[in-house]
């Protein structure tokens, strides 16, 4: 379970909560926007030692069958994955081209 | 490959889709210490980097439960969510307050000092990022020497912060608290472990962990975790523990690497010169000292 993206964007009056209680884990805007660089990985390379899921500070790396997967939703493309790996499996490239 | 550290934490995500700047510390601590502690933690953030970031309605970011609190008071509603569960009939929780720098060692040393003298089961996390990051880089009482903020800048004459940074690890040992440690997001490992280990221990617990900003400290997002390792490799920030009234060293680095090219490589601290740079290193000299003399190492 994480946070995860809803489809309701607009709140009523009578929806906004009187104190300040809600609905834990309620998301309704993307980080993608942030990225200047995008982390890309190599699948070949990946070794799955889950290092950058580790040490990523969005929590947006997870690892399935043993290898690395990024959200690119929320990655802000911090680029301290690319750099905690150091036999070079992910690579930085420009956001915009 | 397994990854040890990385299989006795929760898959689960607690800290997701914040507004953290790139590279954020303080969003990395949160995140690894809410996988360690998992879904049953009660967690509360002060004003701070973390609340501002985690709470923005309707984008709600933790998915345990989380509340702000007010500034001064994150150990006191720790005290109050604590003994309130325990009042219900709730044992499998864990209360546990997550405070910036300015939050604990400034604003919020009277209500932790509290918690502390009256021994209640919760855990303190004070993610240190030196200065009040939140409200645009001001000094606080663990700014280390010499490092700019825009309440002390450097000119020609003043260098930075003249003071240097408080000593909040061995303030809150010197409570006799049941367990305090010191850690840093570049020994992640570490940091999870102390926090686990917090969790068995009954009373407060206080962790200090360092966890730099790279707005703040003037280093791109992705060096975040290169520099909170070089803090430690070159000695100006110490691995520790405090339990049953004795001091642990848990690294001792081989040889300190060099003190001027952790400083240089931040712009917080390029103005200062050979002579400031003497004074860090001192200082760090007069500290492991004290740490020889005072700290078993195992």
């Amino acid at each position: 379970m994480k946070p995860y993206i809803r489809e309701k964007k607009t709140f009523t009056a009578a929806e906004i909560p009187e104190a300040t209680a809600f609905e834990a884990g309620y998301l309704v805007s993307v980080n993608s926007g942030w990225r200047s660089i995008r982390p890309v990985i190599d699948t070949g390379r990946c070794v799955g030692c889950e290092q950058c899921y580790l040490y990523c500070p969005d929590g947006v790396i997870s690892v399935q069958n043993g290898k690395a997967v990024i959200d690119y939703d929320f990655c802000k493309g911090c680029g301290i994955c690319a750099k905690i790996f150091r036999l070079g499996a992910i690579r930085t490239e420009a956001e915009h081209k | 490959m397994a990854n040890s550290t990385a299989e006795r934490l929760s898959r689960d995500e607690f800290f997701y889709g914040h507004k953290a700047c790139a590279g954020c510390g303080g969003a990395l601590a949160v995140r690894a210490a809410l996988k360690e502690l998992g879904q049953n933690a009660v967690s509360v953030l002060p004003a701070g980097c973390m609340s501002a970031v985690g709470f923005n309605f309707p984008q709600l970011c933790f998915s345990n439960n989380s509340i702000i609190s007010t500034f001064a008071g994150t150990a006191s509603m720790l005290t109050g969510i604590e003994a309130g569960l325990r009042a219900r009939g709730y044992s499998d929780f864990t209360a546990v307050g997550f405070a910036g720098d300015g939050g604990t060692a400034d604003i919020g040393i009277q209500a932790l000092s509290g918690a502390i003298d009256r021994n209640d089961n919760i855990i303190y996390i004070c993610y240190d990022n030196e200065a009040y990051m939140n409200t645009g880089i001001q000094k606080s009482g663990l700014t280390p020497f010499g490092a700019r903020t825009t309440t002390t800048p450097a000119g020609a004459n003043i260098h930075g912060n003249l003071r240097p940074k408080k000593n909040m690890f061995e303030i809150a040992a010197a409570h006799d608290i049941p367990y305090a440690a010191t850690a840093s997001i570049g020994y992640l490992p570490d940091f999870i472990r102390k926090v686990g280990k917090a969790a068995q221990i009954r009373g407060t617990k206080y962790i200090h962990v360092i966890a730099p900003c790279p707005t703040g400290w003037g280093i791109a997002p992705d060096e975040t975790v290169e520099i909170a390792k070089e803090v430690v490799d070159c000695g100006l920030w110490y691995l520790a523990e405090y339990e049953n009234g004795e001091f642990t060293l848990n690294h001792r680095p081989k040889d300190f690497s060099s003190v001027e090219a952790y400083l240089k490589r931040q712009g917080r601290f390029k103005h200062l010169d050979l002579s400031d740079i003497k004074t860090v290193i001192e200082a760090r000299d007069r500290k492991w000292a004290f740490i020889e003399k005072n700290f078993s190492y195992s």
